[in-house]
């Protein structure tokens, strides 16, 4: 059975769209929502509510629906929790109701609603608690009762965009206050952004007959949005959601993009706006009034009724039933009559206005003081029970309950950015109190309900916007003439619910009953967050646009306070739910965050390495030939080192110039040790400190000129030395006359470490001399290799004679090819991070991060030789407490396992009784372990308590996977202590 | 207190419901108290109900600015879990979480304390050397815990993202299996309940708006609603630690940051467990509502406003989609931020203070709502006896003095 009128509505009747719902193929046109649709074939009844399970139909006309929430489409691309009164219809959607099984029609869980008496409001706090640990048990059955819909079960194929937009004058909501705001900002030159929540314009409009100019409405909204497209200045944007309205004049919206144009290849696009002024015309939301057995399928909202014949044509049932306490229903009932239905209004007044009297013909039925008390029908509404103020009861049959009882601003967007609201008394409801700077709410959404008003408001703050921003008028707007208005929300008298048995419910997606607002009352949960948290009051996905303000008010009534007393919760983004997707927009996957690679980097990959993750960089970790696996891959790129020459991807570290005379004092303050007699040309070794006196960072330093450093710092910790420096030069020592500049990116470094360096280097051709009288260990040399501009370092952290050559970044990856090349004829070997680790540990030298983790001071790791006792540094102080002089203070040591061939797993803790039962006390821990193919024997380093002097001492490691492995405690350094080779 | 069971819930239900008592009496303050504790969430709330119970301390007020469990007790993301790094730690987190393991029988509140586990994920070679020294730690203080690999991660989470080629590929994890979420605001209410019946004032809508004190001791405080004096003040606020120590005359080291928080839509089951990882940054639970739930960490900036910058939850939700690309077309209900107070060490500050008789609980972080039953339990027994219980004796004011730090910021991989 068809609803659809013949005639009417602003649908597309040429463009018919099949679709599915729970697998039944219907068909409805272009410009319907799902919604509208499904009410076009007849359709009320969608879904089961979580908790008890009752047939719930399509109850409002947009945001504010807190039944119809569906599942559309199949696989990767389904989607959870639409709301169909905002679904656009498309030809071939697949609608499904989530809830009700086997099906929607015959629910084996209705028979939880028989239980419903035993199960109030908070009843789950009262039980579900023993026996001790079974929550889990109670829980499996539970969880797949509640939730609604289905996660999709693939990756998204859709894609999303992201845009940022910077204009002048914002406005939200293309109903009439938001258009004439738009239109009367034409020609002013700013730059002006109208958005729209809805694919139509014209909100209130498209379901009202109201003349302009003596014209349909569609006349004048037409030609104004024929001017604001042809408005150099105006950007339009339908089908947009603005979700949030953040500090600085900050607002979020959402584009979807394809109600506009189909087959566009993004689905949504985020919008970033920024303004300098903001126009808020978000409209309201029509609420219902609360009686017993409000739920059933064929109860709306009168609005939604109203929209359904003006806007889809279509009529939603024949025998209808409007109950409202104010004027504004009286144009629905007008609606309903016009289209063929037969009406009954039920007003809980004396007497309806004038304006809303001469909507009916005489003839109509209307009862004054009279409410709707209950209501009959399983799947559908058949009939209600009428109470009159006399104690009279009438039956009455219906297929249609339309409500009204009054209308709430969407005041959501104001009271995001901490906008104040003020209680209306005439309207019962919160408005905003317009107390944001360069904010300014209109039309609906501030209280004003006649078009007249909203126009004028529109275009009046448009005009005050636009002097305030310095512009000329623009067009001195000729507002159109209203004529034929139909009656707002006016005379009315709040009544927020009827008594009566059965249940009443105040927020139909969590079953919320009025009942269950008394109990919460009763039970001490006085406050209105109280009341929310504790009944589930407003948490569904319609964030309470129906139920608060009603809610509010019947706490209201019940604890004999005012509303303003009791105050609301707070109004949360976002205003409708936003799609991840869309907020990530292409920054996931390759773009999660920018991958950085070396200039040599293709290099490594046609050479078959493995890389690891430092920080965003991708290191080469070992180059295997075929047949090896990593041990063996590192132990002969250490041997190589070793042995010969060894090359090394070292462009990662991170590389700070610092220029300025104030570079010294810098240093001297960032690093514990001395640096005033460094020479031009010369390098040091720093350790920096957090103010906690723990180590954070380190690395060399070279002085390249009179007021000029260059500052390595480790891979990862680059850019948190670099905002360390900053953070501290721009709050606390504004003095210093000092400029840091990251130049980690300007460079391509390689390492030539083993004896064979100086002779590798030199093949390649250089003008600087490298022998150790000229060039000695711990120095910077700049000239050119291989004909490219460089700077060379001797400094190791091999342990071995090595030579750091960096050159422009674009020269890199030619040099590095000449090197290996040329480093035929030495036997030159790549190597990568775990053969640099290996060979660095036998030196006993640290990795920040590794070896440290932000909780190891200088002293931990003996080298109080490095804090200048001369001057003071970040962190110094902090070294001076008592606790950080403790001689049983976890220390930096070597570990040798008794066993020589057992490598001992990183992140092994230390203990001394390995048959200790729980809690066992810890010695320590390791922190790097590897098999030192020189030495022929495993080795770790790691961190005991008074280690230093426990040398020789035997712990065992403890593991929880690799069990416990004897070793012996001895010094950190395995070989070549004195570090002969490294300076030769 | 009338007992909440199945039974009586059948008893009450054949009267409508009429029958059940306020969960906590709407307390008028009195001139003075033993003890008063300032702040209305669950650690303060906790702290009253185990003076009440374990010390048998029962002159107690409960000073509330707002509405019980208002602050970030009904704004956090309910992670429980023990498994931190330190003895000091673990010990103090363990006894916690051995507390919610009876929490609901012993407060008889269903506070929901689901031990569905919680998994840290590791992405690169450092984050599973610190999972596994802390997985080790955790086992040999009796903790429970183990190493996992990707495949173990993908047996948990069959659709979290763990080929190799993502951007920070999942290389394993460490798995609390004792670990879980619990109901926020139940823990608020079912304290206060518990404490009320036990005769705790509960006093909300009670600002404290100074410390007073006399001759370097304290003696009550002022409030929007009178002076109230005390032997001893216990302070257990979050968010707002440092102007609660100006109010009595010093300085704390903590900085407060806006933390962020959000929901998804509810869903049917889909995660059956919790899932963190702080190198991509973001951790994600499912609540019995089927709304998922995601957080990340602190925005950088500090200040008091209970909103974070919009960018922080973009680069979350990036991480989000990275690690769970089927959640890509789901859609965010509701987001929100809170104010959490840190220390330098991002422990918390369980202490006396200079003031005689004033006492601080503050500083929990972006962790604070698992050690709620602990935090009461050892708070309790510092208010009781005027020195630390041994669980809190390493979380002294003085630490910062002498040095004694409780690290977590770094060694503990995840600081929530």
């Amino acid at each position: 059975m068809t609803c659809r009128l013949n005639q009417g509505g602003v649908i597309d009747r040429s463009k018919p769209l099949n679709f599915t719902f729970n697998g039944k193929p219907l068909t409805g046109y272009a410009g319907d929502t799902l919604a509208s649709a499904l009410l076009a074939n007849n359709i009320h009844f969608v879904t089961r509510s979580i908790k008890l399970r009752r047939p719930r139909g399509i109850m409002g006309r947009g945001p504010e629906e807190p039944n119809a929430l569906l599942q559309i489409g199949e696989g990767p691309s389904t989607l959870a929790d639409q709301r169909a009164t905002q679904v656009m219809l498309t030809e071939g959607m697949n609608a499904r109701s989530i809830n009700g099984w086997p099906s929607l029609e015959h629910d084996l869980l209705s028979a939880l609603s028989l239980g419903s008496k035993l199960m109030p409001v908070g009843f789950y706090y009262k039980t579900f608690m023993g026996p001790k640990g079974w929550w889990e048990r109670y829980e499996k059955l539970i969880r797949p009762i509640a939730g609604m819909g289905l996660t999709p079960d693939g990756p998204d194929p859709d894609l999303y965009e992201k845009r940022d937009l910077h204009c002048d004058v914002m406005i939200v909501g293309g109903g009439p206050a938001g258009l004439a705001a738009a239109a009367s900002l034409i020609g002013t030159g700013l730059r002006v952004v109208l958005a729209h929540e809805q694919a139509l314009w014209g909100g209130g409009l498209l379901a009202s007959r109201t003349q302009l100019n003596g014209q349909p409405a569609n006349a004048w909204l037409e030609e104004t949005l024929a001017a604001l497209h042809a408005a150099e200045n105006i950007q339009l944007l339908p089908s947009t959601s603005v979700f949030g309205h953040y500090d600085h004049h900050f607002l979020g919206a959402i584009e979807r993009v394809r109600e506009q144009r189909p087959n566009a290849p993004i689905r949504e696009r985020f919008w970033k706006i920024r303004c300098q002024r903001l126009i808020l015309a978000a409209g309201a939301i029509e609420r219902p009034i609360v009686l017993p057995n409000n739920d059933r399928p064929g109860i709306m909202t009168a609005f939604a009724v109203r929209e359904s014949i003006e806007r889809y044509a279509v009529l939603p049932g024949k025998q209808a039933v409007v109950f409202t306490n104010n004027d504004s229903a009286y144009a629905t009932a007008r609606c309903l009559l016009d289209a063929g239905a037969q009406v009954t209004v039920v007003d809980s007044r004396a007497s309806a206005g004038t304006a809303a009297k001469a909507m009916l013909p005489e003839q109509t039925t209307v009862i004054y003081n009279a409410k709707v008390c209950d209501t009959t029908g399983k799947k559908r509404i058949s009939g209600v029970t009428v109470r009159q103020t006399d104690g009279t009861f009438t039956r009455m049959d219906c297929d249609l309950l339309a409500l009204s009882g009054g209308w709430n601003p969407s005041v959501h967007l104001h009271s995001h950015a901490s906008g104040k609201l003020q209680w209306d008394e005439a309207l019962a409801t919160f408005v905003p109190q317009n107390d944001l700077a360069g904010v300014r709410a209109i039309g609906a959404m501030a209280g004003a309900f006649d078009f007249a008003t909203a126009l004028t408001q529109g275009s009046e703050v448009a005009r005050e916007f636009a002097t305030e921003l310095g512009s000329k008028a623009g067009t001195d707007l000729s507002l159109p003439e209203v004529s034929h208005a139909e009656p707002g929300p006016s005379q009315l008298q709040p009544l927020w619910r009827v008594a009566g048995k059965g249940p009443a419910f105040v927020d139909m997606q969590n079953d919320v009953k009025a009942t269950d607002i008394e109990l919460a009352l009763r039970e001490g949960y006085r406050s209105i967050e109280h009341v929310k948290r504790y009944g589930i009051l407003g948490f569904g996905t319609d964030q309470g646009k129906f139920g608060n303000i009603i809610g509010l008010g019947i706490v209201g009534e019940l604890i004999n306070k005012h509303p303003t007393e009791i105050g609301t919760t707070t109004y949360r983004p976002a205003w409708t739910p936003v799609t991840f997707g869309a907020l990530v927009g292409p920054d996931t996957g390759e773009l999660f965050e920018p991958i950085r690679q070396t200039p040599m980097h293709e290099w490594h990959v046609q050479a078959g390495a493995v890389f690891e993750d430092v920080g965003q960089w991708k290191r080469a970790r070992y180059y295997p030939k075929a047949g090896e696996d990593m041990d063996a891959a590192v132990a002969r790129e250490c041997l190589a080192t070793q042995k010969g020459v060894g090359v090394l991807d070292y462009s990662t570290l991170g590389k700070i110039e610092i220029h300025g005379p104030d570079a010294i004092t810098l240093l001297e303050r960032v690093y514990t040790n001395n640096w005033q007699k460094l020479g031009i040309g010369r390098c040091r070794y720093g350790l920096m400190l957090d103010e906690n006196g723990m180590v954070m960072d380190d690395g060399v330093t070279a002085r390249l000129g009179e007021q000029h450093y260059l500052m390595y710092t480790s891979t990862g910790g680059a850019a948190r030395v670099l905002s360390w420096m900053e953070q501290w030069l721009q709050t606390e020592w504004p003095d210093l006359e000092v400029y840091l500049t990251s130049v980690t990116d300007a460079w391509g470094t390689i390492s030539l470490a083993g004896p064979k360096s100086r002779e590798l280097l030199e093949s390649i051709g250089t003008d600087i001399n490298l022998s150790t009288e000229q060039f000695p260990f711990m120095s910077l040399r700049t000239g050119a290799v291989n004909g490219v501009p460089a700077r060379v370092q001797r400094v190791s952290f091999s342990g071995e004679m090595s030579f750091e050559v960096s050159v422009p970044a674009n020269e890199a990856a030619e040099l590095w090819a000449m090197v290996m090349r040329k480093g035929e004829a030495f036997g030159a070997t790549p190597y990568g991070t775990e053969a640099m680790h290996v060979l660095r540990a036998e030196k006993g030298f640290i990795i920040v991060g590794q070896d440290t983790d932000g909780s190891i001071s200088p002293l931990d790791l003996g080298m109080e030789g490095m804090i200048s006792a001369r001057k003071d540094c970040l962190g110094k102080r902090s070294l001076m407490r008592s606790e950080l002089q403790r001689p049983d203070r976890p220390q930096w040591v070597g570990l040798r396992p008794k066993d020589p061939t057992k490598v001992l797993p990183e992140g092994a803790q230390l203990i001394e009784d390995p048959a200790a039962k729980p809690p066992v006390a810890m010695q320590g821990w390791v922190t790097s372990s590897y098999f030192a193919p020189r030495l022929g024997h495993a080795f770790a380093l790691g961190f005991v308590n008074g280690g230093r002097a426990r040398h020789g001492e035997s712990l065992y490691a403890w593991d929880a996977d690799a069990g416990v492995i004897p070793v012996e405690i001895t010094q950190p350094v395995q070989y070549d202590p004195e570090g002969g080779r490294q300076r030769d | 207190m009338q007992n909440y069971s199945i039974f009586n819930l059948a008893r009450h239900a054949l009267g409508g419901h009429r029958g059940w008592k306020p969960a906590w009496r709407e307390a008028t303050p009195k001139p003075r108290y033993k003890v008063i504790i300032v702040g209305g969430g669950g650690h303060g709330l906790a702290t009253a109900y185990y003076l009440a119970k374990v010390h048998g301390i029962r002159d107690v007020a409960v000073l509330e600015k707002g509405w019980i469990g208002g602050g970030n007790t009904g704004r956090n993301t309910t992670i429980v879990r023990s498994n931190y790094l330190w003895d000091a730690s673990a010990a103090l987190y363990e006894k916690s979480l051995q507390l919610w393991e009876g929490l609901s029988q012993d407060i008889n509140y269903n506070v929901m304390f689901s031990q569905r586990g919680v998994l840290n994920l590791g992405h690169n070679l450092q984050d599973m050397r610190d999972i596994r020294r802390r997985v080790n730690a955790n086992q040999l203080n009796g903790v429970d815990g183990e190493v996992l690999d990707t495949a173990g991660v993908k047996r948990l989470v069959p659709f979290i993202n763990t080929s190799p080629d993502i951007r920070y590929p999942v290389l394993g994890a460490s798995w609390q299996p004792r670990a879980g979420i619990a109901r926020h605001d139940a823990v608020a209410w079912g304290y206060a309940r518990a404490a009320d019946s036990l005769g705790v004032d509960i006093i909300e809508n009670c600002e404290v708006t100074g410390v007073r004190r006399d001759n370097g001791k304290v003696t009550g405080v002022e409030t929007t609603r009178g002076v109230i004096e005390a032997d001893r003040v216990g302070v257990v606020v979050a968010g707002h630690a440092g102007v609660l120590a100006e109010m009595a005359g010093f300085r704390l080291p903590i900085e407060s940051h806006p933390l962020q928080a959000l929901v998804s839509e509810p869903l049917k089951p889909i995660l059956d467990t919790v899932v963190m990882s702080n190198a991509i940054h973001v951790y994600v639970s499912q609540s019995d509502k089927g709304e998922l739930v995601i957080g990340a960490g602190v925005d950088s900036y500090t200040g008091y406003g209970q909103r974070g910058s919009f960018q922080t939850m973009e680069h979350f939700l990036s991480a989000l989609i990275e690690l769970y690309p089927i959640f890509s077309r789901l859609r965010m209900l509701r987001h929100w931020g809170g104010i959490v107070d840190t220390a330098p060490d991002a422990s918390p500050i369980i202490s006396s203070t200079p003031v005689d008789g004033l006492f601080f609980n503050v500083g929990w972080g972006t962790g604070g709502f698992k050690a709620t039953p602990g935090s009461g339990w050892v708070f309790a027994h510092t208010l009781a006896t005027g020195t630390p219980h041994e669980i809190n004796a390493p979380f002294s004011l003085e630490r910062f003095h002498s040095g004694a730090l409780v690290d977590e910021h770094g060694a503990a991989a995840v600081a929530h």
